[in-house]
């Protein structure tokens, strides 16, 4: 295969594999997070930040895999 | 489609240093930034209007929202400037990075195949017999990576100082170089490679959302040009507000770690 076409297969592999975990990730620290704030309303703005903070620590995973996939595409 | 490079654009050379067009927006968002402080300051009036007003309620909020991860005022009031100013520099790149004319104005040069643009990235389409360069005149400050890493390292090397500053330099540096036992001495090495993987953390999380937000809207405009871009402006403008305030609450967790001692956690 020319190089170009592995390339092509590269940056897909890495956008679409490197998203799997971070999505699995986010959706399970919002269920848990409703959870406790459906059990505790009253301490729902922790939760709330602690819970946003999670889900950027976890977003940052996808976002390292996409930064992989526009390097092997554009540079 | 217009062509989109991964590293931002230089306009012209000052000797060898290139002032890039993302370098433009974000003086421009400094400019921004400093006549709203100096507006905002010259007519202070005891009875706010409408300006001061808000002013005042989004530092009260502020305030809050520190109060709730340090844990009192006084300490929130000794970091809230270096926090806000993180917040509201990245807010105001982000928000003036999708104004109409971003990415959209610029200079085309036209130019023969044996020249190659100084310093730009070349594809194999660009090399024909005369073909035209389209460089734009301003670029969203973020999607730059050393916009991103400068600040990350900024944050990262202020939160040691933050904490060396509170609890002295000694226990500081204790909590990286700790001699009590092999464990403590494998877990301070370890917390200094962390310290190395926030900053690329900090720079990789704000590049990233920026560039991908950039790529996107190029290629909707490119796909559909008529009332399509409209919905991924709004994610933009969402994105832009979100990473700015995920940047600057990260700086702060991390401020608030610093500030206090070892065994006086939680």
């Amino acid at each position: 295969m020319e190089t170009e076409a592995v390339k092509l297969w590269a940056t897909m592999g890495a956008i679409a594999v490197g998203t799997i975990a971070p999505a699995i990730a986010i959706g399970m620290i919002g269920s848990k997070g409703a959870d406790a704030i459906g059990r505790n309303p009253e301490a729902a703005p922790k939760i709330q930040t602690a819970m946003i903070l999670a889900i950027a620590f976890a977003e940052a995973i996808a976002i390292y895999a996409l930064v992989v996939a526009l390097i092997i595409k554009f540079v | 489609m217009h062509e989109i490079f991964l590293s931002a654009e230089p306009l012209f050379f000052i000797g060898t240093y290139p002032f890039t067009n993302t370098l433009l927006l974000s003086l421009l968002a400094v400019g921004v930034i400093a006549l709203a402080g100096f507006l905002l300051q010259k007519r202070y009036a005891e009875v706010p209007g409408a300006a001061q007003g808000v002013a005042e309620i989004a530092y009260e909020e502020f305030a809050s929202l520190m109060d709730s991860v340090l844990g009192d005022r006084k300490k929130s009031e000794k970091y809230l400037p270096f926090v806000a100013t993180i917040f509201i520099f990245i807010l105001v790149s982000n928000w003036l990075g999708i104004l109409p004319g971003v990415g959209s104005l610029g200079i085309e040069k036209k130019y023969l195949s044996s020249e190659t643009v100084t310093g730009e990235h070349v594809s194999s389409e660009a090399l024909a017999k005369e073909d035209h360069h389209f460089t734009p005149l301003l670029r969203a400050p973020a999607s730059d990576l050393n916009f991103t890493l400068a600040l990350a390292i900024l944050t990262v090397v202020m939160v040691n100082v933050f904490g060396i500053a509170a609890i002295g330099a000694w226990k500081h540096i204790s909590k990286f170089l700790n001699f009590s036992s092999p464990i403590n001495f494998f877990v301070g090495i370890l917390e200094f490679i962390s310290e190395i993987a926030r900053m690329i953390s900090f720079a990789f999380r704000l590049f990233g959302n920026v560039f991908a937000g950039e790529v996107l809207l190029v290629v909707i405009a490119f796909l559909v040009p008529f009332a399509a871009p409209v919905p991924f402006f709004f994610l933009e403008i969402f994105v832009g507000f979100i990473q700015a305030f995920v940047f600057a609450m990260l700086a702060l967790v991390f401020i608030a770690i610093a500030t206090v001692e070892h065994g006086e956690e939680h």
